[in-house]
């Protein structure tokens, strides 16, 4: 593994870590709420998606240790 | 202080202790074993990477458009306070190993009697182990500092914070000369996952120009919930525990 692979590959541990699906969940919930907030009150939608992302998470952790 | 401020203290007082524990466990092990001199030099070498990072990521990320740092900051904090919150979660329900820090402090120990035969000058294994220990352990540290305290414009107290914790579990290993195996990391770490994700919701649906009811008055209700929400999740994947959530210790080096 070359410097810059090893570098890449910290970030990604650091920053995303076991799980990229939250990572990914969270961009989306928050683009999610930018789309909506301008329509509707839309405070809602990130505690939500963030409580189904945790949940998920940790269950197929456990499911799959 | 500000609701705001007090859980920007607790949180980066928090996150600090953990890692320093943490820290202190592999410093102490090379210290002994081998050279204090060359440990230390590499303890400060560390300090002194991650004081230049504060200082240079710092301002880039106060001069950010409100709005703009209130979603990425948010959403960063989202993403890390996760992460500590999956861990603890599956710590506490016995589905992920315990950190034990005696048995960390025991296989560095015999790492760094392994590593050859110490000279009489510069030792680099000294030097290279506490520099990458103290370092990534502070990343975390610097990370939360910096996003914390950039969003309140205080990464002062942020840094005060951090600066206590540290004084306080060097002074705590002084006394003992031990690692600090009795510090409650995995409920320390469980606190540090709660406030990253409660200020990660506030903070990055504001910035994604959602309004709360009650605006900062919301964080005395989001923090409750997302504690009662993460207890409730220990509560029911321990139904589901293959053995006791005490009984598996853990002996990973570095890392949360």
């Amino acid at each position: 593994m070359t410097r810059v692979e090893s570098f890449v590959r910290f970030i990604w541990d650091f920053v995303v870590g076991d799980d990229w699906r939250i990572a990914v969940g969270v961009v989306l919930a928050l683009a999610v709420t930018a789309v909506l907030a301008g329509s509707i009150a839309a405070w809602w939608v990130l505690p939500v998606a963030v409580a189904g992302l945790l949940a998920f998470s940790v269950w197929r952790a456990a499911d799959h240790p | 202080m500000s609701g705001p401020q007090v859980g920007l203290a607790v949180s980066v007082f928090l996150a600090c202790t953990v890692e320093a524990v943490e820290a202190l466990t592999i410093v102490l092990a090379v210290g002994v074993t081998r050279s204090w001199r060359s440990t230390f030099i590499g303890v400060g070498g560390a300090v002194v990477a991650l004081a230049v990072l504060t200082a240079a990521l710092g301002p880039a990320l106060t001069s950010l458009p409100i709005n703009t740092l209130r979603v990425v900051v948010g959403g960063l904090l989202l993403v890390f306070g996760l992460q500590w919150l999956r861990k603890a979660i599956l710590r506490a329900s016995g589905f992920k190993k315990l950190h034990d820090e005696d048995q960390i402090y025991t296989d560095e120990l015999a790492a760094a009697e392994g590593a050859g035969a110490v000279g009489p000058g510069f030792d680099p294994y000294s030097f290279t182990v506490s520099f990458k220990g103290v370092f990534l352990e502070g990343l975390e540290v610097i990370f939360i500092v910096l996003t914390f305290g950039a969003n309140q414009h205080d990464i002062g107290l942020a840094a005060v914070a951090a600066g206590v914790a540290v004084l306080a579990v060097v002074l705590a290993g002084t006394a003992v000369h031990a690692p600090l195996a009795r510090v409650p990391e995995n409920t320390m770490k469980f606190g540090v996952g709660v406030m990253l994700t409660s200020f990660g919701l506030f903070w990055g649906a504001e910035g994604a120009g959602a309004h709360w009811p009650g605006n900062d008055a919301i964080l005395a209700g989001i923090i409750p919930g997302t504690l009662v929400f993460a207890l409730a999740l220990v509560a029911m994947l321990k139904r589901r525990a293959p053995g006791g959530a005490t009984e598996i210790r853990e002996t990973e080096a570095v890392g949360a």
